[in-house]
């Protein structure tokens, strides 16, 4: 119908339009500013960092961002100054208008220059995190082991690319402070980075979500500058404002995924048993500390993969360079972590001469064992039956085999790919104890049962799940509940709409809710043991008439036995994982160098499935992004510079390159999740780039161990590695 | 709407007459505004999005003339006298079409950005080939862009829209296998 509401459909009245000077260097101080005369600047609301009433910081986790560079840029596209006008088309000009004087400072942008620390950029030593995760004595396994396979594996930045461009609309008054409604995925992010900017107290900042054009965790950190910023504006001004950017600019100057280097070394005994891994991984952070700190521990927790090890060290660190600050995106640094382990499996299998199927086989985590941070598994671990399913949906043997005799004569060569991965459900340790989610549900005066959360919908069903859960749990229709307004104003911090957590950990919060509300109804209500819908409502009218709102909020509970150290890094990383084995089937063409996924299949364990369609759809769409990652998405970069920064060159999965993707769900349920689910979201991120990149080895003989992987790349090696065969 | 540039430029240009969803507008707007800012800041049509502004990704598709056309790429002057089917017109009466129905029941939009464009190209491959196989679905559907769905589930809900029997057999996917792990007990050590 095209009703749905984004934020740019919405208009308020007399509203105006924002636009944002950047900077046009990568690091520099900022010597002057100028404005051209030929525009008539008394039409527009001008806001630099002196017109900031509060602190000039966006909050997250390190208070180390401007809310808008004072005298000096960190990174090209960083904020400097913003621009009001009535008429959103003259804004574009006045923007080119203001000229910005720079002395340049030596700018860093690779991991490896960071890592030098010739030029430091930021704190003390460019360090953004580190951290070190050690179990068993790796020093002393290297004597003992009948092979050692070393090997260093490499991720690209990745744009969310979200058909939405993120946008916000402020406004402001004395009286009630600041409000904002915009495309966001966590509520509560944006309330808790526009109080100090504005120095007001709680009950004078109100937040709104829209309805958001995906997200990806694109929309999880950068809202807060944009509300910030569109709310300075409105106050400047005197008038709502709108802050819409366009592709080019969200492109430029919003966060992507952490490029990573992960080099492994690993001890394998004489039968392909893994007796010790030593891993260095380090991802390139940006500008600014933003949420590195802890897409590198998922990383870190992400990176010895489903396997039993008894001697692990991972020493992860995180620098800080000269481009825009990297942020959240679905899987979190495990995609990264993922792809090294996955990848580094098929050439430690290359190296033994075994099967790669048999050496993960040998090496999975079961029931009881403990993984790399000693967290025990007591769930069940079914990774040999979801790796029969894989092999069987596939026909994976007798494909291989298949594509073995026929490759030699094509130039299109074939090949199948596996992955074996988990991810963590939730926050990672004590992640969720710190969040104390509180959510619940209210029965409204005119009948209407609400699922209070502040967990969004933007397009992964949130909403769907979450009241699907409350009206199950309460036993009446479905389409009897609905969601409050994800306002700040109405619905309590539940927590941020990130890492998987939702259904299973917002989930369970509104079980117990739903629960209580039951308990409380029978006590003080008369509500029968059996009851209809009917009954349930006029039950809630009892309970109001005599007992006031009827309300029923639970904070979160840990599931018994979870300790996480966060010095040692050791104990219950999560609370739960999801489980998968994902196959890929790779088609190379050698004379175009193109490589064409051709077929996928994806097993997964993710405890119940509550909206098996919705499921399938959270599946499909994180493989074809994570097809992008692999051999579509490149971010170029120029000097300090998103130069592709266009849908026209950086180029995402269309419906012609998606291939047909068969989706397979074994149920166990999870007993401490949202009736039994565990998180879903970013586990199809992190499969299809190992299964892939190991898919065009089986087919070419050739390891790449790097993404993106583009046909220049491609040819590049093959190309070469024909050469050297002819001569 | 600021007094300067609009007010001048429509009292210089003549005004476009136009049918959009079976309806006459007329629109005073310069000559060389965009459709898409047309559609959506002067009619007040704001079902059709942005998503790129330069005619890669479709979410501002519509229908003009019987052909699909992006709207951020056509100025305005083009669409004079010329009949405009937003996504506003697909639905009868309050009634969905039939591809609306489908996109709802077969997970065809997570976010739905995308989606009135998709929908409008999915109904301008049903009226040229009424019944289109996965081929051609894939083909038609190729100027939009989706980035959450990984298409699948759209490609389901177009063959879902013309035979709702055939959904799966057209798209050559499966939709999600269930299975309770139980079942066939854990290998679980």
């Amino acid at each position: 119908m095209g009703r749905a509401c984004y934020v740019d459909d919405i208009e308020r009245e007399g509203m105006w339009h924002g636009a944002t000077v950047r900077s046009g260097i990568p690091r520099g101080l900022i010597r002057s500013i100028t404005f051209d005369r030929r525009i008539d600047w008394s039409e527009f609301a001008i806001v630099t960092a002196a017109d900031i009433p509060g602190e000039n910081c966006i909050q997250l986790i390190v208070a180390d961002q401007p809310c808008l560079a004072d005298d000096k840029v960190n990174h090209c596209e960083e904020a400097i100054m913003l621009l009001a006008h009535p008429d959103k088309h003259k804004l574009r000009e006045a923007v080119g208008a203001v000229r910005v004087e720079y002395e340049p400072l030596p700018a860093v942008f690779t991991i490896e220059e960071s890592e030098r620390q010739d030029v430091i950029v930021w704190g003390a030593d460019n360090l953004l995190k580190t951290f070190l995760l050690e179990k068993g004595d790796v020093d002393s396994a290297w004597a003992r082991a009948s092979h050692i396979v070393e090997g260093e594996y490499r991720t690209g930045a990745q744009e969310h690319l979200y058909i939405e461009n993120q946008g916000m609309i402020a406004e402001y008054s004395a009286t009630s402070g600041v409000t904002v409604w915009g495309s966001l995925q966590c509520p509560y992010y944006v309330f808790k980075a526009l109080r100090p900017v504005f120095d007001l107290p709680e009950d004078k900042i109100r937040v709104i979500q829209t309805e958001t054009g995906g997200a990806f965790g694109g929309k999880e950190d950068y809202p807060s500058i944009i509300a910030c910023h569109a709310a300075l504006l409105a106050m400047k001004s005197g008038h709502p404002v709108k802050m819409v950017y366009d592709r080019m600019e969200d492109l430029a100057a919003t966060t992507k995924r952490h490029p990573s280097r992960v080099r492994h070394r690993t001890a394998l005994d004489r039968d392909g048993k893994l007796l010790a891994m030593e891993i260095d991984l380090a991802t390139d952070g940006g500008a600014y500390a933003t949420l590195s700190s802890t897409v590198l521990s998922r990383a870190t927790l992400h990176s010895t993969g489903p396997y039993l090890c008894p001697n692990i060290r991972v020493r992860a660190t995180s620098w800080a360079t000269n481009y825009i600050p990297y942020g959240a995106f679905r899987g979190f640094g495990a995609p990264q972590a993922i792809f090294a382990m996955e990848r580094h499996m098929d050439e430690i299998a290359a190296a033994l001469a075994i099967d790669p199927v048999e050496l993960r086989r040998r090496n999975f985590l079961h029931v009881g064992d403990n993984n790399a941070t000693e967290q025990q598994m007591r769930e069940p671990v079914i990774l040999d039956q979801l790796l029969d399913r894989a092999l069987k949906e596939s026909d994976y043997h007798a494909k291989r085999a298949q594509f073995a005799r026929d490759n030699p004569a094509s130039t299109v060569k074939r090949g199948l790919g596996i992955a074996a991965f988990y991810h963590g459900s939730g926050f990672t340790g004590s992640g969720e104890v710190y969040l104390n989610s509180l959510a619940g549900i209210d029965v409204t005066p005119d009948g209407k049962v609400r699922v209070l959360a502040s967990n969004t919908e933007f397009g992964q069903g949130t909403n769907t799940v979450l009241t699907q859960v409350a009206a199950e749990a309460l036993g009446i229709d479905y389409a009897a509940v609905s969601m409050a307004s994800p306002d700040t104003g109405i619905v309590p911090n539940s927590g941020p709409t990130v890492a998987s957590r939702t259904s299973m950990v917002v989930g369970r919060i509104i079980e117990r809710a739903a629960s209580q509300l039951l308990a409380l109804l029978r006590e003080h209500a008369g509500l029968d043991a059996t009851y209809t819908q009917k009954e349930f409502l006029a039950a809630c009218e009892r309970y109001r008439a005599t007992h006031g709102e009827v309300v029923s909020l639970c904070r979160y509970e840990a599931p018994p036995g979870i300790v996480w150290d966060d010095q040692k890094y050791h104990g219950e990383a999560y609370g739960a994982y999801a489980w998968a084995v994902y196959v890929a089937q790779v088609a190379v063409d050698t004379v175009t160098y193109s490589a064409e996924v051709e077929d996928f299949w994806a097993v997964q364990e993710v405890g119940r499935v509550i909206h098996p369609v919705m499921a399938a759809g959270q599946v499909e769409g994180g493989i074809a992004q994570g097809i992008g990652y692999a051999l579509y998405e490149k971010v170029v970069w120029q000097d300090g510079r998103m130069a592709n920064n266009q849908m026209t060159n950086y180029i995402i999965p269309t419906a012609q390159d998606v291939p047909p993707i068969q989706v397979y769900f074994e149920q166990i349920p999870f007993r401490y999740g949202g009736f039994g689910a565990k998180g879903i979201g970013e586990l199809p991120h992190d499969g299809p780039p190992p299964a892939i990149l190991n898919a065009i080895h089986d087919a070419t003989g050739v390891a790449f161990n790097a993404i993106p992987l583009l046909p220049e790349d491609l040819y590049a090696r093959l190309a070469a590695t024909e050469k050297m065969a002819a001569q | 709407m600021s007094k300067g540039e609009d007010a001048t430029s429509s009292e210089r240009s003549p005004a476009i007459t136009f049918n959009v969803n079976g309806e006459v507008r007329i629109a005073n707007v310069p000559p060389m505004k965009r459709l898409l800012d047309v559609l959506r800041e002067d009619l007040h049509l704001t079902g059709t999005k942005e998503g790129c502004g330069e005619g890669e990704c479709g979410s501002c598709s519509v229908r003009m003339n019987g052909e699909l056309v992006n709207s951020c790429l056509i100025p305005v002057l083009q669409a004079e006298g010329a009949d405009i089917q937003t996504v506003e017109g697909l639905a009868l009466d309050g009634e969905l079409h039939p591809l609306q129905r489908a996109f709802l029941e077969h997970g065809g939009a997570q976010c739905g950005i995308c989606t009135p464009g998709m929908l409008m190209a999915a109904a301008q491959l049903l009226e040229q080939d009424p019944h289109p196989g996965i081929v051609q679905i894939r083909e038609a559907l190729a100027g939009n862009l989706c980035r959450c769905t990984g298409f699948i589930r759209i490609f389901e809900s177009v063959a879902a829209a013309v035979n709702p029997e055939n959904a799966h057999l057209a798209t050559e996917s499966t939709s999600g296998h269930l299975r309770d792990a139980r079942e066939e007990g854990p290998h679980a050590r």
